[in-house]
């Protein structure tokens, strides 16, 4: 019993760290656009509205814990996570201009901020809804586990 | 329990460090501004610009100024109000930021009526009207002569005008100052070449009022 609600903890504080960076994620987001002023581009709103649901629908699966969680957090992160992709795709020039959704504001393909002179922010996007996916399926595999030793 | 404790406590360090990184990073971007401000003084002040005030008023306003946009408009007669209650002391030069699309072409307009020795009645009767000549944020420029109508300009010779090149050279040059002085929103205020420290009106008046204080001590 002790074990299990070992695994229990551990599946939680994934998922709590899956929180820790989504809530990174949104506040870095705003930070970008409110404070430093850089205008998001189309397809930035698009991750945005797939990451910023999650910092709210997290914790709901958290307080208390609740295996379904996954179910809910995943298809949010995952559509995220191909928009992301694509994001990168695009500005590492994969992807041909001609399909670029974006025809007015800001172009998609513009490097606003460049740190470390490779880190764009498509990156740091991808590389957040990375992290959340993983974090997501990990807690849902600890804790299916436990469902198995039963 | 402690789980939510937790999850409470990270939420607010988080919103803490946003709260923090955004006061340090203003701070630090108002700083670098006043610097550049300081520096490009050159940029700031150009002879051409249509200004408003004795010439021997020591307090400068340059306003970077966009006609389609609302917070311009609301900041005008405060502006007025200001200059007004401090006679002769307060000039202000008008730059041009034409972020809006369709913004450049009521700008040269204005400069075409300004030909015309209406500069001034030109921009108030934009300003007055703005709601009507912009749609979706987009300036209508045919809808902006309806505006010019009532103030007695001659519009056959404005429209005549308004591409000279030597307007489009006056308009790039505030394009190019604009971007040099780093401004990305309007209306953006340089008091005596002093940017706000923050948006809003108290720290134009505070501004203003300062410099007032250091030029008729």
């Amino acid at each position: 019993m002790k074990a299990t609600e070992q695994e229990i903890d551990s599946a939680w504080a994934l998922l709590f760290a899956c929180w820790l960076v989504a809530g990174a994620s949104t506040l870095g987001a705003l930070f970008l656009s409110e404070v430093m002023a850089v205008t998001p581009c189309v397809l930035c709103w698009y991750q945005r509205i797939f990451m910023f649901p999650l910092v709210l629908v997290l914790p709901a699966g958290l307080i208390p814990f609740d295996r379904k969680v996954v179910r809910y957090a995943l298809p949010l992160a995952l559509v995220g996570w191909f928009i992301a992709v694509f994001h990168v795709l695009l500005v590492a020039g994969y992807i041909p201009e001609g399909i670029k959704p974006c025809t007015q504001g800001v172009s998609c393909t513009e490097d606003q901020i460049v740190w470390f002179g490779f880190l764009k922010i498509p990156h740091l996007s991808l590389l957040a809804f990375s992290v959340v996916v993983a974090l997501l399926v990990f807690s849902s595999v600890k804790y299916s586990r436990r469902k198995d030793s039963r | 329990m402690k789980q939510k404790t937790l999850l409470i406590v990270s939420a607010t360090l988080l919103i803490l460090a946003f709260i923090g990184g955004a006061l340090v990073y203003d701070a630090k971007r108002s700083e670098e501004a006043a610097r550049a401000a300081q520096h490009n003084l050159s940029f700031l002040v150009r002879m051409h610009s249509p200004t408003q005030g004795k010439a021997s008023a020591k307090v400068h306003i340059v306003e970077f100024f966009d006609p389609a946009c609302g917070t311009c408009k609301a900041f005008y007669p405060f502006v007025k109000k200001l200059m007004a209650a401090n006679p002769d002391k307060i000039k202000l030069s008008v730059r041009y930021a034409p972020f809006h699309d369709g913004s450049d072409i009521v700008v040269k307009m204005l400069e075409a009526a300004r030909k015309q020795g209406k500069f001034w009645e030109a921009m108030e009767a934009v300003l007055a009207t703005q709601e009507i000549w912009t749609r979706n944020h987009r300036a209508q420029p045919q809808l902006v002569l309806n505006s010019l109508g009532g103030i007695g300009l001659n519009l056959e010779r404005l429209q005549r005008e308004m591409d000279a090149p030597e307007i489009g050279a006056l308009v790039a040059q505030d394009i190019a100052d604009g971007r040099a002085l780093n401004v990305k929103a309007t209306p953006e205020f340089f008091v005596n070449g002093r940017p706000m420290p923050s948006f809003g009106y108290e720290q134009l008046k505070d501004l203003v009022e300062t410099a007032l204080a250091d030029a008729y001590r």
